[in-house]
């Protein structure tokens, strides 16, 4: 049992002495082996609430727990993937892979079995020993996604990883981690602002508010994608033109436009 | 505004120019009579005079054994300055109180000149092998410090977030990213240091030294030998050129190897 939860989650700033309250009341459970992709506009917060979770910052109210242990600095049982991909430029393939692995004392040969899987699945044979520069963005990022797998870490935490890639790249991105989320589940929590993305990739969506950031409303994808049967489309393009996924398509859309409004004044 | 490159042809068209026109008005005035060649050797002079130091033992060795143990304090001093400031530079950006306990101290002998150092130097070590390094490692820890602690303050944070997630100690922390990430502006001071380390160098053997090309140029002082000095000047130009190149060099391979 490895999951998130979020209990009374609080993110307070303070700016030139006056407090702005950035994330309020956040109430959430991401569920063992579950895929939670919070959407939001930006400064909504996502961002920090997957930091939060990361432990690379911290709630001024409520707590994160992970594994029913409250989060308190960075680990490897809580891997992330960064949006800005975060390579070491001056290590190979490889060795970037490696890293965590030797960091929390894998014995050699392990490492290597590993390591091994995890550039098949990922479609880097052949690129071990290249450095990140040397890499598309499409390619650094399936790098940055298994240095995190390769850990076999309790929770993935992805920070809008396919924010970077252009928009051919992101779809095979986008299938492949729905492949790897399917054959091998993890406890995700995924953030964006791409709704296909969250559609298409969640099994529940979190849509979130701005001024405070708050939950609007969770919506649950997995019963519909099962029962409507879109695993059994390959290509992304496919389920999109499926109706249930329009049909939540077009809810989120509205739930996040209805937002949208109040910056027009 | 800064200038576009030239060509390549016109680069070197004016390099030489420069040089030629350099080597000219030194010959004229070495040979003008304004004084004496005894105090300004015209550049053939030196020339003869570099090629006879370097079989015929001057103040106790040749050249190039008056050269090589001056390298010897130098590499000395230079690994010093190297050994204590890269790791005090990554201890520092990595924990601010370091930093605080360090940086007063650091601030405020770091003005004093190196060869401020001399008496020092001739006080506690005579002329052993000490004083020199003392001051050698003066002029050549400063920049290896500052670039060190510089380069790793701004190293992107993300690198040490995806380290810390990644589960590596503050150690390998800082020997696995900081280290290296701070690798190009290390380099860029080890540069200087080293510029500043040759330097140094020559003005403590003026002082404090019985061999080395310091040592070679205040005999030959002695002995109103102007040649013999300029011999000495040449070949400290020489060395620290080619030290430099070395560096350089090292520089652009591991740019290279990151992307730059």
């Amino acid at each position: 049992m490895a999951n998130i939860q979020f209990q009374g989650v609080q993110r307070v700033f303070k700016q030139n002495r006056k407090e702005f309250v950035a994330l309020k009341d956040i109430d959430l459970v991401v569920q063992d082996r579950e895929f939670v992709v919070i959407v939001g506009p930006s400064g909504c917060g996502k961002t920090t609430c997957m930091r939060m979770a990361a432990g690379l910052e911290h709630p001024t109210g409520g707590h994160v727990r992970v594994d029913n242990e409250i989060v308190t600095r960075p680990g490897p049982d809580r891997a992330v993937v960064f949006q800005a991909f975060a390579l070491f430029p001056w290590k190979t393939v490889w060795d970037n892979i490696e890293f965590g692995l030797k960091s929390i004392g894998v014995e050699a040969v392990e490492r290597k079995r590993r390591i091994e899987q995890y550039i098949a699945l990922m479609g880097l044979g052949g690129y071990e020993q290249a450095y990140p520069h040397q890499l598309s963005g499409g390619m650094q990022q399936r790098v940055a996604i298994a240095r995190a797998y390769v850990l076999d870490p309790k929770v993935l935490l992805m920070d809008e990883p396919f924010g970077a890639l252009d928009a051919q790249t992101r779809v095979v991105m986008q299938e492949e981690l729905v492949r790897l989320a399917r054959k091998n589940p993890r406890t995700v929590l995924f953030i964006t602002h791409a709704v296909e993305e969250a559609v298409y990739l969640a099994d529940r969506i979190v849509v979130m508010s701005r001024r405070p950031g708050t939950i609007r409303e969770i919506i649950d994808v997995k019963s519909v994608r099962e029962r409507e049967g879109w695993d059994e489309h390959k290509r992304i393009e496919d389920v999109m033109d499926l109706p249930s996924f329009v049909h939540l398509r077009t809810h989120v859309w509205k739930l996040l436009r209805e937002q949208q409004g109040d910056d027009a004044h | 505004m800064i200038a576009a490159p030239l060509p390549a042809a016109r680069f070197w068209r004016l390099s030489i120019a420069g040089a030629v026109s350099f080597l000219a008005v030194w010959s004229i005035a070495a040979l003008s009579g304004i004084t004496s060649r005894e105090f300004l050797p015209a550049p053939w002079d030196v020339v003869d005079r570099f090629g006879q130091l370097l079989v015929q033992p001057f103040a106790g060795f040749v050249l190039h054994e008056h050269l090589l143990s001056s390298l010897k304090r130098f590499a000395m001093g230079f690994c010093l300055a190297v050994a204590i400031g890269i790791p005090l530079g990554l201890l520092m950006a990595w924990f601010r109180w370091v930093d605080r306990i360090v940086s007063p101290a650091f601030e405020a002998v770091r003005f004093v000149a190196p060869i401020a150092w001399v008496p020092f130097a001739a006080l506690w070590f005579g002329t052993g092998i000490g004083g020199p390094v003392l001051i050698i490692f003066m002029g050549a820890f400063p920049p290896v410090l500052i670039n060190t602690y510089r380069g790793a303050q701004q190293v992107d944070r993300k690198y040490i977030e995806a380290a810390q997630m990644l589960g590596a100690s503050a150690f390998r922390s800082m020997t696995q990213v900081l280290l290296p990430a701070a690798v190009p502006s290390i380099v860029a001071g080890l540069r200087i240091s080293a510029g500043l380390g040759w330097q140094s160098l020559v003005g403590a053997e003026l002082i404090v030294a019985s061999s080395g090309v310091g040592y070679l140029m205040v005999k030959g002082q002695a002995a109103v030998s102007t040649a013999t000095v300029m011999s000495g000047m040449l070949a400290i130009g020489l060395v620290g050129l080619l030290i430099d190149v070395l560096l350089r060099r090292a520089q652009m391979a591991i740019e290279r190897r990151r992307g730059i």
